[in-house]
């Protein structure tokens, strides 16, 4: 399958990453080798066959409703790359410049 | 040095205390600094819970495990202790709490001596992908160790720790318990909880044991297996004793067609499963050939599902909450991006970018649920195999570890897992033996599946081939 550009920007997009230059078009090949080993897959005839989505054998793996001190709000917070007393911080949004 | 837990319970007999056994192994990684097996070593915590074991064992309350020095990937958490999946993005983090897998050990009074070089959240076959530097193969440093778990095999194999911990989503722990001729077992999923472990593709992911015998990886597997109520897949149904009894019944075995007659196997490898095989029937045991015509689909399913799987799971590093941030990224929507661009590496974010696509609304039904449906089928087409035989047998790879740098092309590489990741597609157990060396001295091994639940079988025909071909 042919992956070009726009759905490059597309698919980094919805994950989050960014690809520029030379960046860009590696993962452009990259991702059209790869895509392109899994079509393999519409080889196997599947008609009539169920999606396998759970691997565990467990059924309804149900409990009470009991709350439990799991993580302290400090502990939360302690691998943070900044924050604040009580909240994560993040850079700003909004600046002055923008209105 | 001590090869193995029997060496160091001996050692303990004669006197030797947990300390002294800690010391001997800090100095033997030092020595070994080379390899790149550790990407930390816990020196002060090492030597404190070695003098509190010691004590337990002066009172006489010490647990079975006493004495044990273990590695721990670095994808497994250890409360107060450093994490990072050999990722720049998990810079600086510390583990809140510790994975039940290792708790279970650590309640035996194992003690844990560091943290285990790997490929970039798992993801790799040689462990180049590492943010850290690749690992070499101590038994021969010019290879790959294997991977993902290729500190944990080669710090094993290397006498650096008694026993290590790895993680196998594809064949990370058996293809470099392959390359470096330790034990290493991929438990059923669903035995052994994965909480504590930082996830890649949960529906494949395990925690499993390298050692240097099989009778230690059989013990620690033991000890980790069972219910865990903060992983609900892990499973309700009861343990048992895994202690090796071998067994002289007569078992049916049967060995993969296409997988025994796939171009580009090394000869050696070839010539010593014919000899296994020629044996088992010589001593009574059913030994046939089984067509299972999926060798070609199961690399290109893993990889649909597993990068599915991670691009959900890796959405969690966002640059907010904890690890690295990107310096001067200005609103949020930037501060993922760059801090996940500049965080992440090169074959973690290729597959990101796959697993995104699969997952993506034009493309989920051709990919994703195409690549559940063929996963259905092969599972179907397993069960099959194992209402009619007790175990399959492959050789755990088609070749012996590779130098650094010689596979350089994603799907050279992906077909790695070639025999492995069967095991993880249907949920099966499957453990890979060391038994057989090439003509150059390098280690292969061969693999050994049996239906779900039924390591107690697998452990017990591995002690009885072991007792036939003299493995290691």
């Amino acid at each position: 399958m042919h992956i070009d550009e726009k759905v490059v920007d597309h698919i980094a997009h919805l994950a989050r990453l960014e690809f520029s230059g030379e960046g860009k078009k590696a993962i452009q090949i990259d991702m059209e080798r790869i895509i392109t080993f899994m079509d393999k897959l519409s080889e196997v005839d599947t008609t009539g066959v169920e999606p396998l989505i759970f691997m565990s054998d467990e059924v309804n793996v149900l409990r009470e409703d009991i709350a439990v001190d799991s993580l302290t709000h400090e502990e939360a917070l302690k691998n943070a790359p900044k924050r604040d007393s009580d909240y994560f911080r993040i850079p700003k949004v909004l600046s002055k410049g923008n209105f | 040095m001590y090869k193995n837990f029997a060496e160091v319970k001996s050692a303990l007999t004669s006197g030797v205390s947990v300390l002294e056994i800690t010391e001997s192994y800090l100095k033997r990684i030092e020595e070994y600094k080379n390899l790149n097996a550790f990407l930390e070593v816990f020196t002060d915590s090492v030597r404190e819970n070695a003098l509190r074991v010691d004590e337990k064992i002066k009172a006489g309350n010490a647990g079975r495990l006493a004495g044990m020095v273990i590695g721990v990937k670095d994808n497994i958490c250890y409360k107060g202790h450093k994490v990072s999946a050999s990722s720049k993005i998990l810079e600086g983090f510390e583990s809140l709490y510790t994975a039940t897998a290792l708790e279970r050990l650590l309640n035996e009074d194992a003690i844990v001596i560091g943290r285990l070089n790997c490929d970039e959240f798992a993801m790799g076959s040689s462990n180049e992908n590492s943010a850290f530097g690749p690992v070499r193969n101590p038994l021969n440093t010019n290879t790959v160790p294997g991977g993902s778990s290729g500190g944990s095999a080669a710090a094993v194999a290397a006498n650096l720790c008694t026993i290590s911990l790895g993680s196998d989503t594809g064949g990370s722990i058996r293809q470099p318990a392959s390359f470096t001729g330790t034990y290493g077992i991929k438990p059923t999923y669903g035995r052994i909880s994965r909480y504590g472990l930082i996830a890649y593709a949960s529906s494949f992911d395990q925690i499993g044991a390298f050692t240097n015998t099989l009778e230690d990886n059989a013990l620690v597997t033991e000890i980790m297996s069972g219910k865990d109520p903060m992983d609900s897949t892990s499973t309700s149904r009861e343990v048992g004793s895994f202690a090796l009894t071998p067994t002289d019944e007569k078992k049916r075995i049967a060995y993969i067609q296409e997988a025994y007659e796939m171009e580009g196997m090394q000869p050696e490898v070839k010539e010593r499963m014919d000899e296994v095989i020629a044996t088992l029937k010589a001593d009574g045991h059913i030994v046939e050939p089984v067509s299972f015509p999926y060798l070609d689909y199961m690399v290109p399913t893993y990889y649909v599902l597993s990068t599915a799987e991670a691009s959900s799971n890796l959405s969690r590093f966002d640059g907010v909450h904890y690890g690295y941030r990107a310096k001067n990224a200005v609103g949020v929507e930037a501060t993922y991006k760059k801090s996940r661009s500049e965080g992440f590496g090169p074959e973690v974010q290729r597959r990101i970018m796959a697993g995104t696509f699969v997952l993506s609304n034009e493309f989920y039904e051709a990919y994703y649920s195409k690549g559940q449906k063929v996963r259905r089928v092969l599972q179907t087409k397993t069960k099959a195999i194992f209402a009619d035989f007790d175990f399959v047998l492959t050789p755990t790879t088609p070749a012996t570890a590779f130098e650094l740098n010689a596979v350089n092309d994603p799907i050279q590489m992906y077909l790695q897992d070639i025999f492995t990741v069967h095991a993880n597609l249907t949920g099966n157990p499957a453990i890979s033996l060391p038994y057989g060396k090439s003509n150059d001295g390098m280690p292969f091994g061969l693999q050994l599946m049996s239906a779900p639940f039924t390591e107690k079988a697998l452990y017990d025909f591995s002690a009885y081939l072991e007792t036939k071909f003299q493995l290691n």
